[in-house]
């Protein structure tokens, strides 16, 4: 599913809305789930999932191709939890 | 951020009563469930991919007890954030 799929289903199922509105609507729910992300805040959708920053230490790399040794800079990657009620709903 | 949060944003930025904001993004995210149960991947440009993965059944262990038992085949979700997404948080 795409997104243009999901804004037909939700347009589908909300009264009054125009399937245009319904896509600003969703546009502004990722954007704020994004800017909240930024400012390194955990989003928590009860019943969907969490998501969080975690840290990744700085590393000694490698380069493959020419064996040459290099630096890996400290970053933060996204991680996504799975909720309770989604997790029961994949496997009931 | 929780959804109250997001009710919140859509009451301010796109026009919606509290109540409508609160019920759409209950729908949202309803709507996202639904697909990823019919084991459907859910793709959002600019952001990222919930994709469904079969696990299949594997012996494991109860570390507690040290028992031997089954983990039994299950489905999992894992998000893979977009590159757009990846560079914005990255620092």
């Amino acid at each position: 599913m795409t997104r243009s799929v999901l804004v037909d289903k939700v347009a589908e199922r909300v009264d009054g809305l125009t399937r245009k509105q319904t896509e600003i609507v969703l546009e502004t729910v990722f954007e704020s789930i994004k800017e909240s992300l930024k400012k390194g805040d955990k989003i928590e959708i009860r019943g969907f999932g969490n998501f969080r920053l975690k840290t990744r230490n700085a590393r000694k790399a490698r380069n493959p191709k020419t064996g040459e040794s290099v630096d890996v800079p400290a970053k933060k990657v996204l991680h996504f939890k799975v909720g309770k009620e989604l997790r029961e709903l994949l496997n009931s | 951020m929780t959804k109250a949060d997001l009710a919140d944003e859509i009451f301010e930025k796109v026009g919606l009563s509290k109540k409508e904001a609160q019920d759409i993004i209950e729908i949202i995210f309803d709507t996202l469930k639904q697909t990823l149960k019919e084991g459907e991947s859910v793709k959002v440009s600019g952001f990222g991919t919930f994709h469904v993965r079969k696990k299949s059944a594997r012996r494991g262990r109860n570390p507690k007890t040290g028992q031997d038992l089954e983990i039994t085949p299950r489905k999992v979700i894992s998000f893979r954030a977009s590159n757009k997404l990846k560079l914005l948080i990255e620092k």
